[in-house]
């Protein structure tokens, strides 16, 4: 039996490289994934907990997660394909027209 | 009849509502007037139903509180809606809904043809019911009502003619003066409700009686009341505005600013007189400021040209007496002349609208001359009026205004009842200067294109029935002396009596022998009948005015009061509103400072808007932060 600790610690690396990708990666579709690496990151702390703890809401809780992720997959690709179509560029610092 | 006396107010109000709704789709001339003059006839005659319902009572139980409904209440301020019936108040509504519907008869006659008829019937019956809420309110509130109230509608009225300019100066010069007044009455009614927790009049005449006589309290409030009475009465130095008034039609001079509203100052001292018995020093400027005005608005009135001016300043004059007789304590005296000059003013007044009426519109007494074979109704009735008031026995006004010169030799002593006689006579003077250069003497109009003719009967029949009033009218309140009831006294008795008592009680006074009331009688119908010869003999035969000269062209120019004022007041206003408060304080300071902010908060935002670069990432980078930030916190803190 793997301790918990090697999951909570897999997990949280696999969150910060989320972050770090969301924050400093230019292209909009690479921002997207980042977003679900986060998401499994979560994933991966709740099924652990879930297995640990004995309680089977946190493997619940995971299913609710992954619909999530499917849906705004969808969206968020139906977003990209926009932008492109628009800007022929998926890059994410050109696309600064909301401001002031 | 008490229990129908809502009426009294109600009708007036419909008259009101139904004129001035429908007056315009009426066009019935005949109709919209029967309606107004019968919504004033009939509070008549409920009027008189109920002053002998009074008089079948006992004297002491002459007092009816009507409560209609409770009207403002909040904590401990509670204000009802509330009628006091006393035999002062029923012969002031006496006095207004009579003298009232007379006029409202006149002005059928007058009024035809002008296209506001129905407008003019409106006001004047909303006037009506302003002025009886004034008199018959129980409380100092619902008299302020009625007090705004006819102030309004003699706005209405002076600037009823609004397409010339002056008259609606004219009537923005009586409002604004007024409100100075107003200004009073209103310090006044604050001093009473703090002091006294009420503002019901009679509870509040009950409340002072417990005050040493001299209060302070009392003079502070006197004088305040008294304020407002100076501004409504026009008394010295609110008077301007009265003269100016006559720019409305005559018979709103008439009824408003001669017979009714310009006696509401009067009345209101009459009403408190028990303040002014108990504050000397009140009682005493009432009478220098009814004496001053009396005899500065007399010697004014010798010099004026304009009709109606002139008797403008004669009703000034006649109001100042009405304040000398409040200021010698005689108050019933005082409402005797307000009744007697109701009805020889009104007369007056309603006669030189017809001299105006039938010399189309020409108000300069020096362009007229030798009307008396024209108009001989007209000038019968003008020529008893001026009798009455010069005070020639045994006309209405020759026993108040003899009353009042003995009142003030009793309680004032001789030289003040020598400047009394005085004013008398110059009242004498002035109102024959006007009968002889207005009846006598050779025409001085053109009379190629002028032809003076008679006013028709609506408006002659009421200068008859006021020619009668004027005549008999001084019988009601005779002094003792001639051996007949001085029923006016008697009637009025109950409402003065305390306040008498309380002034028998400070400053004892010794009836004069009847020798000297008679020798004061024989005095004033001389200097009366002086008056009036020295009249007839310098102006019957005058055909040329010279500019006046001297002492004459001040009395020409009012004494400057109308210059002086502006100079005083108006310019300075008008100065430092124009270039301090508007282009200094408005411009600069006010625009200055809500632009200046607004300026400053864009100069701001110029810069920090740039933190919204609108790309996501220097966004999310914030936000990462902020959680890392509240993360180290939790874990190190």
């Amino acid at each position: 039996m793997i301790e918990i600790n090697y999951y909570l610690l897999t997990s949280a690396i696999l969150f910060c490289i989320g972050v770090i990708g969301v924050l400093i990666r230019r292209n909009a579709i690479i921002i997207f994934m980042c977003i679900e690496l986060m998401l499994n990151a979560i994933n991966l702390t709740l099924v652990a907990f879930s297995a640990y703890l004995g309680n089977i809401n946190g493997q619940i809780f995971v299913f609710i997660v992954m619909t999530v992720a499917a849906a705004e997959a969808a969206v968020g690709l139906a977003i990209v394909i926009a932008l492109f179509r628009n800007k022929e560029s998926v890059n994410i610092d050109e696309i600064n027209i909301l401001k002031w | 009849m008490i229990n129908s006396f809502y009426l009294v107010t109600l009708l007036p109000l419909l008259g009101f509502l139904i004129n001035g709704l429908f007056g315009k789709k009426l066009k019935n001339e005949k109709l919209i007037g029967t309606i107004s003059t019968l919504a004033v006839f009939i509070p008549f005659v409920i009027g008189v139903a109920t002053f002998f319902e009074l008089l079948s009572m006992e004297p002491e139980s002459r007092k009816v509180f009507l409560n209609f409904y409770n009207w403002i209440t909040a904590g401990s301020f509670s204000v009802n809606y509330a009628y006091l019936i006393d035999p002062l108040s029923i012969s002031l509504v006496l006095i207004v809904t009579g003298i009232g519907s007379l006029i409202h008869l006149y002005s059928i006659g007058y009024m035809h043809g002008d296209p506001g008829f129905a407008k003019f019937f409106a006001f004047l019956n909303l006037f009506i019911f302003a002025m009886l809420n004034l008199i018959l309110a129980d409380n100092f509130l619902l008299m302020f009502l009625g007090w705004e109230g006819v102030g309004l509608c003699s706005y209405f009225l002076i600037g009823f003619w609004y397409q010339k300019r002056f008259t609606g100066d004219a009537a923005k010069k009586a409002f604004i003066i007024n409100r100075i007044g107003d200004f009073g009455f209103m310090l006044a009614m604050f001093y009473i409700f703090t002091n006294f927790n009420t503002l019901e009049i009679s509870k509040f005449l009950e409340g002072i009686t417990s005050y040493q006589v001299g209060e302070p309290l009392l003079l502070t409030i006197a004088l305040l009341l008294f304020l407002g009475a100076i501004g409504k009465s026009a008394q010295i130095p609110l008077f301007v505005w009265l003269p100016d008034a006559m720019a409305g039609p005559t018979p709103v001079s008439a009824l408003i600013h001669a017979a009714t509203m310009v006696t509401a100052g009067v009345y209101l001292v009459a009403r408190t007189s028990l303040i002014y018995a108990m504050s000397p020093i009140a009682q005493q400027i009432v009478f220098y400021v009814g004496l001053v005005t009396a005899i500065m608005a007399a010697t004014i009135a010798i010099k004026q040209n304009d009709i109606k001016k002139i008797l403008a300043y004669s009703t000034v004059s006649q109001l100042g007496f009405m304040f000398i007789a409040l200021g010698t304590g005689v108050y019933w005296v005082a409402i005797f002349h307000l009744i007697t000059h109701a009805f020889f003013k009104a007369l007056l007044f309603l006669g030189s609208g017809s001299v105006i009426h039938g010399m189309h519109d020409e108000q300069d007494i020096l362009r007229m001359g030798g009307l008396k074979n024209k108009m001989k109704i007209t000038y019968a009735t003008f020529l008893i009026g001026t009798l009455a008031i010069a005070g020639i026995p045994p006309l209405s006004g020759f026993f108040s205004k003899d009353a009042i010169i003995f009142e003030t030799y009793k309680e004032m002593g001789i030289p003040f009842m020598i400047l009394g006689l005085i004013t008398a006579g110059i009242t004498a003077f002035y109102m024959f200067r006007l009968v002889t250069l207005t009846f006598y003497g050779k025409p001085r109009y053109d009379e190629k294109h002028i032809h003076p003719h008679e006013s028709p009967s609506t408006m002659t029949i009421p200068l008859i029935i006021l020619a009668i009033l004027s005549v008999i009218g001084g019988f009601i309140g005779m002094p003792g002396i001639y051996g007949m009831p001085t029923y006016l006294r008697d009637w009025l008795e109950p409402v003065f009596e305390k306040s008498n008592a309380i002034l028998q009680a400070i400053h004892p006074v010794q009836e004069p022998s009847h020798a000297t009331e008679f020798l004061l009688v024989g005095l004033a119908v001389l200097t009366s009948l002086i008056g009036i010869y020295l009249a007839y003999r310098k102006y019957s035969k005058a055909e040329v005015f010279e500019p006046a000269k001297g002492f004459g062209k001040v009395l020409e120019n009012k004494y400057y009061v109308d210059e002086v004022y502006d100079k005083a007041i108006v310019e300075p206003i008008q100065k430092t509103s124009e270039g301090f408060l508007w282009k200094i304080f408005d411009v600069k300071i006010i625009d200055g400072a809500v632009n200046g902010i607004a300026r400053y908060i864009s100069n701001i935002s110029f810069d920090w808007r740039k933190i919204q670069t609108g790309i996501i990432q220097d966004y999310s980078t914030i936000s990462v932060a902020g959680v890392v930030i509240i993360i180290l916190y939790l874990l190190f803190i």
